[in-house]
């Protein structure tokens, strides 16, 4: 009895651990965002919005060119790193149990870890030599980022996908490309999305390898082969200056930049939960079946 | 995108047999997305795809981020000026990154707080044209101590930890009548490699031989254990602020728009002198007589320890560089360009772009040496013909 | 596997063909990625070679950093980064487990959605925003109430000695963890969640509470996922930049105290890159090499680990 109630106990008391942890990473994210809101808001109007970044104690400075870059970036950025970085996870996970497999997946996880500054030098050497700074340059050192979270995210999801799943496919006469795509695209695409959302994130974010390619504009610039503006560049030189106008729009700019991020995040969730219930679905019945066959 | 929703809804009944017409499609999207990802990228790598047309000028520069506020003041202004016509883009950066691009040609011009090495300048082909002036000053953060008063000899040990208490009596003999507390002193320097230290360090090797052989003069120096580095001047300033019985140095702009106290300094003829935007002009003044041509040896230029009663003593030129020759077969500089290059800067050493110094706490260039800079700036060509006459 | 080849005749040929075009479409893009990263290695390697000729092995252990005198090595900032990301992964990796375990085996349903959702956003956060966070908000807690506190109970050990600053290894650590907490805690939680519902009956069905089911059904199952996602932090902590840069407070020495500052591999990089030339931009990125390989190392570490254990736990099978 009593060794019963102390179980008892030691279970609440794991399930209150469990919950504890969960609120205690959530505090950084509510004092993130209440910091950035509080201190970023007073600097947003229309204007802000709208117009390009000026210099220190010009009215009507805003981050229009810069918000306008950063979506150029990481949407090129995204053209190179999504393909390349899918592609290369489906060849990982699913034909590459060899040697050369083994070789990709090992060096995107390397380049995974890698600091992005060195990735934008050797996107400097590469293309900023050539081009000079540019748009391109920098969605190319973007894309290079992107390359490895998406591959790897890519090849976890597919490594959810239980094997049986193929064979049973495969059994159907299903060729194995269509198998492959038709796992992706059902199963593991939570995984998918969940991969190359961290990826835009974590390069809308990027600084350091931007100072290098993309340069950062004060002006309104568009082309390929143009230095651009972009916002995490705002904000990092904003915050460093000494002005108090400079220091309160990179604030606006970090409040822009995180709601730009986290409403993406967001929509994009609300898009995909329909399917990921049919995602799910599909897996609990996989799971049923396996665990009647075994 | 309706096919793969539709593929998925119907998983759920039947499992795995799915349809096969959308697949194929779907098939060639990937491979054709494949080729056309790896095109793009091994184009851009190869610089085929490096074709670019301008309508206005753009002037890009990089470097030091000392002077980038003026600098990008300048720009919009000189913007306004030319209705649009030329865009200066300056995206800072550092002044070493600055120097790299400008002998890389990576850019039209380049700002740097430290002069190039003679060596390095004859071989670029480069030449200094001061901009603006800046000065360093020793902020503090003494709870109940409005005022300090310091001279370099007593900074410099306090920096090494030669000096390690707030009632030193080296200390107390500069500030008599101030109760300085028993504390010991916590020093604040600049992490981040920077222009700012360099000046600092400059002076501080000047003012104390024994700091010049143990630590010298450098955009970072190996400062004594216990030191507390941070990256920037809000980074220092925020140190020093958030810090009780700690120094630091920033750049005067930073502290004079911030309201951080600072200390006087005693300067060259012994008086102590406050940091304000005229001792950091009456040093500039002083330093005239020694500054050679704009294609000059600046190397060991500086405005240190300068004479006179009103010079504050840690001031500094910050330089833009650009070629003596603005033609070259690896530049992408037509004249155009060139021409307005050399009209931007005419007009920003001069009192159209001075004037917009003053407000941003940037000392304005004393007159002899904007005259410098005339001169700089009529030697100039562009395939050997000057621009300006 | 072969089990393409014995069906449909008709249709063989055809998808014959088309199994390998996908097959070598994919291999393809491996392959170009791959030659990416040799060519960043080769750069890499070109550019630090006046390093390596300068300092040769002493760079890796020897303790001086003096630009003044033209002298750099590595080892302050290989202790800085394998320090911060000890102390992220000690922080960062339990609280991790219990989030996952929590998502996992122990919310309502309704809930698990959205809270996941919530603990992924983490992720989105910008580095650069995280280390504004640090400064202006993490700062004056650490200073008023959590080193005073931990210098009261363990001053004592080499760990916490010396004064509070607020901008320290402690510091750069926390951040470092939470910047982990959603790769860690998603990764533990998807590879418990593909545990088979069957263990986790069979533990309850045997009169185990929630708490004992959780830990031998889904934990032991589990295992190899929630250390794969240790692994994952830890990577993620070693190459961060810009964040540790604004926390650490950027100190080039070796000290065990994590209320000392220090220097990451990252951070020094980082901090330098702007005004660096000559033997210290090599130098500098040598540094660059030495963290690719303390990269590979972690890796080639994770593999092994990871392989014995699937041995172990044969649910996470591999591909086809």
């Amino acid at each position: 009895m009593k060794s019963h109630n102390a179980r008892k106990w030691r279970n609440r008391i794991a399930s209150l651990l469990a919950l504890g942890c969960v609120l205690v990473a959530l505090v950084p994210l509510v004092s993130i965002l209440i910091e950035v809101v509080s201190r970023g808001a007073p600097a947003i109007d229309w204007a802000f919005l709208t117009e390009r970044t000026k210099s220190a104690g010009t009215p009507d400075s805003g981050i229009g060119n810069a918000i306008l870059g950063s979506i150029l970036l990481v949407g090129w950025g995204s053209l190179i790193g999504l393909p390349l970085g899918i592609l290369t996870g489906v060849y990982v996970s699913e034909y590459g149990d060899n040697s050369f497999g083994r070789t990709a997946r090992f060096f995107n996880d390397v380049l995974a870890n890698f600091p992005s500054i060195v990735i934008g030098l050797f996107a400097y050497s590469l293309i900023v030599t050539v081009v000079g700074f540019s748009l391109i340059s920098g969605a190319f050192a973007l894309g290079i980022i992107m390359i490895p979270i998406v591959a790897n995210t890519t090849e976890e999801a597919l490594r959810m996908v239980p094997n049986s799943l193929r064979e049973a496919s495969l059994a159907l006469g299903v060729p194995r490309w269509k198998t492959v795509l038709k796992v992706i695209i059902s199963n593991g695409r939570s995984g998918l999305v969940t991969g190359a959302l961290l990826a835009i994130a974590r390069v809308a974010g990027e600084t350091a390898p931007l100072i290098l390619t993309s340069f950062g504009n004060s002006f309104w610039e568009t082309g390929l082969t143009e230095p651009v503006a972009a916002l995490p560049l705002v904000i990092f030189r904003n915050a460093m200056s000494p002005y108090a106008d400079l220091q309160e729009q990179a604030w606006g700019a970090a409040l822009i930049l995180i709601t730009m991020v986290l409403s993406l995040n967001v929509i994009v969730r609300l898009i995909t939960r329909k399917r990921f219930k049919v995602a799910k679905a599909v897996k609990k019945t996989w799971k049923e079946r396996l665990s009647l066959s075994g | 995108m309706n096919e793969v929703e539709k593929d998925t809804s119907q998983e759920g009944k039947r499992s795995i047999v799915m349809p096969h017409k959308g697949g194929n499609r779907m098939m060639y999207v990937v491979v054709a997305i494949a080729v056309v990802a790896i095109i793009i990228v091994a184009a851009f790598a190869t610089g085929i795809l490096s074709t670019g047309s301008k309508e206005s000028v753009t002037l890009t520069g990089a470097g030091a981020t000392f002077p980038m506020p003026l600098i990008l003041k300048w720009a919009d202004e000189y913007y306004n000026t030319t209705d649009g016509g030329v865009k200066v883009n300056y995206g800072g950066g550092g002044s070493g990154a600055g120097i790299t691009q400008i002998e890389e040609m990576q850019v039209d011009f380049a700002g740097t707080d430290a002069p190039l090495s003679a060596a390095d300048s004859s071989t670029y082909g480069l030449v200094h044209i001061p901009e603006t002036l800046g000065a360093v000053v020793v902020a503090f953060n003494l709870p109940d101590v409005s005022g300090l008063k310091l001279d370099g000899d007593t900074t410099a040990k306090i920096f090494m930890k030669n000096i390690t208490t707030w009632n030193d009596p080296a200390i107390a003999e500069l500030n008599p009548g101030v109760s300085l507390p028993d504390e010991s002193i916590a020093t604040v320097v600049r992490s981040d490699s920077s222009g700012t230290t360099f000046v600092f360090t400059g002076y501080l090797a000047i003012v104390s031989s024994e700091f010049d052989e143990l630590y010298g003069q450098g955009k970072t120096v190996a400062w004594p254990d216990g030191t507390l580095a941070q990256s920037g001047n809000s980074g220092v300033a925020q140190a020093v602020q958030g810090t009780s019985y700690s120094v630091g140095y920033i750049e005067l702009a930073y502290a004079l728009e911030n309201d951080i106290s600072f200390a006087q300094m005693e300067n060259h003829d012994g008086e102590f002198v406050t940091a304000s935007l005229e001792t950091t002009a009456a040093a500039a003044a002083a330093a005239v007589p020694i500054l050679p041509a704009g294609d000059g040896d600046w190397s060991g230029v500086h405005v240190l320890d300068a004479p006179g009663v009103d010079s504050y003593p840690i001031v500094t030129f910050t330089y833009i560089l650009i070629y003596k020759e603005l033609y070259n077969e690896d530049t992408k500089m037509n004249k155009t360009a060139a021409e307005a290059l050399l009209d931007f800067l005419w007009w920003a050493v001069h009192d159209d772009g001075q004037a917009f110094a003053s407000p941003l706490q940037y000392a304005p260039l004393p007159d002899a040496v904007v005259e410098l800079n005339e001169e700089t700036l009529r030697s100039i060509t562009y395939e050997g013909e000057p621009l300006i006459d | 596997m072969r089990l393409t080849g014995k069906l449909g005749s008709g249709r063989k040929s055809r998808a014959s063909f088309e199994d390998k075009l996908f097959k070598y479409t994919t291999m393809g893009v491996a392959a170009f990625v791959l030659a990416l990263l040799w060519g960043l290695v080769v750069k890499l390697l070109f550019d630090a070679q006046m390093s390596i000729e300068t300092f040769g092995f002493e760079f890796l252990t020897s303790d001086i950093w003096n630009p003044n005198k033209d002298l750099y090595t590595a080892l302050p900032f290989i202790f800085g980064t394998l320090m911060t990301a000890a102390v992220g992964i000690g922080i960062g990796v339990p609280i991790s487990i219990g989030i996952a375990i929590y998502l996992s085996e122990l919310a309502p349903a309704w809930i698990r959605e959205p809270l996941s959702f919530l603990i992924e956003l983490l992720a989105a956060v910008p580095s650069v925003i995280y280390g504004l966070w640090a400064i202006y908000t993490l700062r004056p807690i650490l200073t008023g109430t959590v080193e005073p506190a931990l210098m009261d109970v363990l001053g004592w050990t080499p760990l916490f000695e010396g004064a509070s600053f607020g901008i320290d290894k402690l510091a750069a650590g926390i951040i470092l963890a939470v910047m982990i907490i959603p790769t860690v805690a998603s990764v533990s939680k998807e590879s418990m969640m593909a545990v088979p519902d069957s263990q986790r009956e069979a533990a309850l069905s045997l009169g185990a509470t929630k708490y004992e089911s959780t830990r031998m059904a889904v934990l032991s199952y589990a295992r190899s996922g929630i250390f794969g996602a240790a692994i994952l932090g830890l990577g993620r902590a070693v190459g961060e930049t810009m964040a540790v840069t604004m926390t650490i407070g950027n100190a080039n020495l070796i000290s065990w105290s994590l209320l000392d500052p220090g220097q990451t591999m990252a951070s020094v990089i980082a901090n330098n890159w702007g005004e660096a030339d000559g033997l210290m931009l090599s130098a500098l990125v040598e540094i660059g090499v030495v963290l690719f390989i303390v990269a590979l190392v972690i890796n080639v570490f994770a593999r092994l680990m990871l392989g014995r254990l699937m041995k172990a736990v044969p649910m996470t099978g591999g591909g086809l």
